[in-house]
This record gives structure tokens, C-alpha cells and sequence, in this order.
């Protein structure tokens, strides 16, 4: 292969500017490659995020809301549910589980959730998988919390550490008469779990017994152990997660709760409501794929500008091809073999930067984000993107190529400038 | 066969090539015997480098007849005359004969790419045939199967050119002023092997040159102007 040979030993004379080009195409490659390792990591962990619940059931507000708020711990929502409504719910015939959920507290940036031990069975993620605990065990005492995992690494608590919940999402207001013992710590799931801090239904009242229009009613603290002592069922709650018996109910189910009489709910399913949320982000994510699919063609054109501004001066070489019987096509090809192995050297070396910067970014990203990037080998969509860029290069390069024919034509073996 | 007799033969040739200045070129009758060593003597600009590519198949004319060793190349597609060129007609120029990044021996190999017949002929193994070449040429097998060409002298670059043009013995060479660029005694030492080399596989040469002292080494010169008529019309 003399031709390879040479185009190879071509693209190395010109090391400066093809090293550049390629770099460029590369870079433009990785970046594409990671906006797509990304948008699927991140879909695959928001997909995995709950399972094994049929319905989400809160306050009527929007699906997409009461997801959010419920399972993503993002946002708030309008208005509660009674707890009466909720117990008449969890009865009905359909129903095999319902999981209380109320929100609202917070500690040092992370929220509460008060709920029952039933969450620890009911609550599952990536395909069923049921939480399990690092340390300790689940709540026992109205005092007890258990945490996420990256509450206990991010702000280094240990089993038997004493916590103090505030009274809103952002606030000074502590309920710091009230403080919980750590008792749990759970295994890190990659999901929103991580980030909550848990205790019971009974604590959150405990702890706003006291309290009224959001700050403690002056002279009014009731102390810890006079809590215990008094009628600590709720009186609302914020959402609830509902598994029904068998899932040819859930949608007579989802229909009974929407056209409660009593109260305005509303019931999801997570899937549903996940898909419709994905049609938001998705704009986005079509957005991103735009501008990286942009930035590769960007690159693919400097190439061929390269090519371009390299023809005049390779005139000669162009004459002394065809002098030894190379035709106007068999010239252009060779140009077309060069943009090629640029490309495909420059896809390859995109995929070495990308894995690199992918292990290196992982655990960041994981920490900061809660999104665990699999470090997986190139998928069949992402082997067909791949392609289709070097596809692209060789198609980008029949213009200088076009140029190169003319020129090889005019000039024959003689150049003339 | 009369026609087979000659390396090259051209009748009634008119080519015209439109540019900035219509460019017309009339040959009446020319030919090269096959073995003859013939030298053009001719000025730039007198058509020299148009009678070459017409030769070679790189232009056609718009009428008349060119065989070279005994095929019709006006007869032929562009294809066709650029595979005729590879296969049998070795190429010098004056100057820039190698591709600079690549080995001595991969331009002296380069033509067979182009060339399945004559690289069948070399046997297995071309580049041996190649070096043997070199050798003849006087130089060194390190340089030519390692260097870059670019890093050649002059000198070493012409008899490069002249070994990737004798390589698989074509029957023709057509050599356009290739030792202009070089001194006087590298001049004869060039030629000594060029003849040495084509007069061994029985090779026409047809070599052009603006300079006559060189003349009394061919068994014939020819004035280009009494072979082809050049006109030159400027656009008004």
C-alpha cells in the first residue's frame, strides 16, 4: 500500500498544522461523544431513580411538579394533603402499600423527609433495587434520623452524632430545642436518597408542635419530653408513594384519587410523569447535541481550510503524480486519503481524551451531581456517530479535492503560477 | 510495419489551449525512432513542454495523430492514456522530480502503483530491482531506502528521477532539460549513465534542452522550431 504510505508519510512532513487540525477534530469529537455519555448517564439515572412504585399521589398541582418534589426532592408543593384523606386512600381495596411523605425541613442544605420505616422496604431504584443501610438501622425513637449517604460524607457524621433540623429549605430558624440522634446510615444509591436526611412522620410534628406561621410561638417551647406525651399524628402530609396489588388497577386507582370529592388530588404514574419531564429537558438536550454536532462540523471545515491553503503549494507534488501516470482522480483521492486518516486518527484520539477525561471526571462528577457516568465501551449509536464523522471528513474534503482535480488537470505535469 | 518502427510519431498534429492568450501549436510530422537518443533543441516558450504532455497523454490534440510505441493515444480515454503513461513512459523534469516526504526508493517504486504490467514484469520483488538501479547510478542504498528525498542533493534527486524513470525499461523517456540544474561535470557524469542505462534495455530517449553542447552525445538533434509551429493570440 504505497498510496497509505504515502499520504501517511504527507500528513507527517506537514506535523504542525495536520497535529493541529487532528487535535481539533478530536477535541470536537470527545466533546461530542461526552454530551452524548452524558445525556444517556444522566437519563439512565434519572430513569433509575424510582421504581417499583405505581403512583405518586399529592396535592393537584402538575405531574411533572409533584415528581419533582416528591421523588427529586427539587422544588415544593403548593398545598398538602390531609392526613385523613391519606388514611382513606391507603385503604382502599387497590391499594397493597402507601408510603407517607412530608417535606418541608431542612439541614444544612439538604431536606428532611419525614416518613415511616415502610419507605426503607417500599422505596426502590435502578430496576428494584431496595435501599440497604451502611451503618445502624432504621428509626426507632421519635428522635432518631437516618441519613443518605452523601449527608453522612458530605458533613462527616457518624453513627450517634447529634443533628438540628431547620424550620424551612433556606432558613435560620432552627428547631434546635429538638435535636436527632444518627442511627442510620444508608448505602449510596445514586439517587436523590443521597441527599435526605430522614426521619418519622411523628418527628416532624414533634419538632412543629410549638411552632406556628413559621417561627416558635414566644414562651411556648414545650420541651422534648413533654412531647412525647402528646397526640403526634399528623395532620397532613405532602405526597405519598402507592403500590397497588395488582397494575391492572392502577389506572381505576389513579382515576378514583384524581376525582376525590373531599380534596384536590392528583396521582401519577412515575413513568409517565419521567417521560413528560424528559420532554422538557429534552429541548435542551437537542440543543446540546446541535451545538456539539456544530462544533464537530466546525473542525471537519478548518480541516478542509487546511487542505485548501496546502493545494498551491502541492501543486508540483500533484505533476509529479501525474507525470508517473497518476490520474486527475487517483490525485484527488490521495487528498481524500489524507482527510480520511485525519479524521479516523483524530476519532480515535477523541475517544482516548474522552475515556481519560471521563475516568478522571467520574467521581467528581458523581459527588456534585449524583450522576454516575458508566465508563462502558462505545455503544452501536455512538460507533455509527463516530463513522459518520469520518464519513463527514471525506465528504468536507471533496471540495479541496474538487479544487486539487481542476488544478491537476490544468496544470498536467507542468505547473504553471 | 512502418509506423511500429518508430518510439513516437506525430502527423498533423493542432493543439490549442485557451487561457489568458490562445495558445496553438501545429506539428506536421515527428518521430523518434525506437533505440534513438534524440535531443530538442528549443527556448522556453517555443511549445516544449506542451509537445511533452502531448506525448505523454497528459492533453490531447484537436486533430491529427500521436502513436507512441505503436498506440493511437487521441484513440484513447483520459484513463486509459495516464495507465499508457505509467506503464510506458519513464518521466524527468528539469527539476522537482521527488515527492519531498517521501523515500528515494518509494518515488522510484511510485509509477508501478499506477502500473500492474510493468510492476508484473519486475517480478516479486521491484524494489530490488530498484536498488540495482541506484547502485548503477552511483548512489548509496542507505540514502535511498531511508532518507527523504528532500534531504538529496540536487544531483542525487536527478538520478533518482532517472532511475524511477528507467525502473521496468519502458520503451520511452522523455526527459525535459534534466540537467539544467546541474553543474557541468555532474552534467556528463548524468548523461554517461542515462545512456549507459537506456542504450543496455534498448530505450528511446527523447530529451529536451536549450543547450547544444550536449548535442553531439544524441544521434540526433532536432530544432524544435522546425518541428512545431506556435502562435500565441492575445485577447483584444
Amino acid at each position: 500500500m504505497i498510496l497509505l504510505r504515502l499520504a501517511f508519510r504527507s500528513l507527517l512532513s506537514r506535523y504542525v498544522t495536520v497535529g493541529l487540525t487532528i487535535f481539533a477534530v478530536a477535541l470536537s469529537t470527545a466533546l461530542f461523544l461526552g454530551v452524548e455519555k452524558v445525556r444517556t448517564g444522566a437519563r439512565a439515572s434519572f430513569a433509575d431513580t424510582i421504581s417499583s412504585t405505581d403512583l405518586i399521589m399529592g396535592a393537584r398541582s402538575g405531574g411533572v411538579q409533584l415528581l419533582l418534589y416528591s421523588v427529586f426532592r427539587i422544588g415544593n408543593a403548593t398545598n398538602n394533603v390531609s392526613w385523613d384523606t391519606f388514611q382513606e386512600i391507603a385503604a382502599r381495596p387497590e391499594v397493597a402499600w402507601a408510603v407517607p411523605l412530608s417535606l418541608g425541613d431542612s439541614h444544612r442544605g439538604f431536606r428532611v423527609l419525614g416518613t415511616t420505616v415502610d419507605y426503607f422496604q417500599r422505596y426502590k431504584y435502578r430496576g428494584g433495587r431496595a435501599l440497604a443501610f451502611a451503618e445502624g438501622s432504621q428509626f426507632s425513637d421519635l428522635y432518631d434520623t437516618v441519613l443518605g449517604a452523601d449527608v453522612a460524607e458530605r458533613l462527616g457524621y457518624r453513627l450517634g452524632d447529634h443533628i438540628v433540623v431547620a424550620h424551612g429549605l433556606a432558613s435560620f430558624s432552627e428547631h434546635a430545642d429538638k435535636p436527632f440522634t444518627v442511627v442510620g446510615v444508608l448505602e449510596k444509591t445514586g439517587t436523590p436518597v443521597d441527599r435526605t436526611v430522614f426521619v418519622s412522620l411523628e418527628a416532624i410534628e414533634a419538632i412543629h408542635v410549638d411552632w406556628q406561621g413559621g417561627a416558635q410561638r414566644p414562651g411556648a417551647s414545650a420541651s422534648q419530653q413533654d412531647v412525647r406525651a402528646m397526640d403526634l399524628t399528623p395532620t397532613a402530609i405532602t405526597a405519598a408513594l402507592i403500590g397497588v396489588k395488582s397494575r391492572i388497577q392502577v389506572f381505576a386507582l389513579q382515576r378514583a384519587i384524581n376525582e376525590f370529592a373531599k380534596e384536590p388530588l392528583l396521582a401519577v404514574l412515575p413513568g409517565v410523569a419521567l417521560q413528560e419531564l424528559w420532554e422538557i429537558v429534552g429541548v435542551a438536550e437537542t440543543a446540546l447535541i446541535g451545538v456539539s454536532a456544530i462544533v464537530v462540523v466546525t473542525a471537519l471545515l478548518g480541516m478542509a481550510t487546511m487542505i485548501f491553503s496546502s493545494l498551491n503549494e502541492r501543486r508540483r507534488e500533484m505533476a509529479i503524480l501525474r507525470a508517473v501516470g497518476a490520474s486527475p482522480l487517483a490525485v484527488v483521492g490521495l487528498l481524500m486519503l489524507e482527510s480520511v486518516l485525519i479524521t479516523a486518527l483524530a476519532v480515535v484520539i477523541g475517544i482516548g481524551m474522552l475515556y481519560a477525561a471521563l475516568w478522571i471526571a467520574r467521581p467528581l462528577v458523581d459527588r456534585a451531581f449524583g450522576l454516575y457516568l458508566p465508563l462502558t465501551p462505545p455503544t452501536a449509536r455512538e460507533a455509527c456517530v463516530l463513522l459518520a464523522i469520518v464519513v463527514l471528513g471525506a465528504i468536507v474534503s471533496l471540495f479541496p479535492a474538487a479544487r486539487a482535480y481542476r488544478l491537476s488537470l490544468a496544470d498536467g505535469m507542468t505547473v504553471r503560477i | 510495419m512502418p509506423t511500429s518502427a518508430d518510439a513516437v510519431r506525430l502527423r498533423q498534429v493542432a493543439f490549442a489551449w485557451a487561457g489568458k492568450t490562445t495558445f496553438r501549436m501545429a506539428v506536421e510530422d515527428f518521430s523518434v525512432a525506437r533505440g534513438e537518443r534524440v535531443l530538442l533543441l528549443g527556448e522556453s516558450g517555443a511549445g516544449k513542454s506542451t509537445l511533452l504532455s502531448l506525448i505523454c497523454g497528459i492533453v490531447i490534440p484537436r486533430s491529427g495523430s500521436i502513436r507512441v510505441d505503436g498506440t493511437e493515444l487521441t484513440a484513447l480515454s483520459g484513463g486509459a492514456r495516464d495507465r499508457f503513461r505509467a506503464e510506458r513512459i519513464g518521466v524527468i523534469f528539469q527539476m522537482f522530480n521527488l515527492l519531498p516526504y517521501a523515500t528515494p526508493l518509494d518515488n522510484i517504486l511510485l509509477p508501478l502503483t499506477f502500473a500492474p504490467k510493468r510492476r508484473a514484469q519486475l517480478g516479486d520483488d521491484p524494489a530490488k530491482e530498484a536498488l540495482r538501479l541506484t547502485t548503477m547510478l552511483g548512489l548509496p542504498e542507505d540514502l535511498v531506502s531511508r532518507a527523504a528525498a528532500s534531504d538529496l542533493s540536487v544531483g542525487q534527486q536527478q538520478r533518482v528521477a532517472a532511475a524511477r524513470a528507467l525502473l521496468g525499461a519502458p520503451p520511452i523517456i522523455v526527459a525535459d532539460e534534466p540537467t539544467s540544474s546541474l553543474d557541468a561535470s555532474a552534467q556528463e557524469a548524468f548523461l554517461e549513465i542515462l545512456f549507459a542505462q537506456t542504450a543496455a534495455a534498448g530505450v528511446s530517449l527523447l530529451m529536451v534542452s536549450h543547450d547544444q553542447r550536449l548535442a553531439h552525445r544524441f544521434d540526433r538533434q532536432v530544432e524544435l522550431g522546425s518541428v512545431a509551429t506556435v502562435t500565441r493570440e492575445q485577447w483584444a
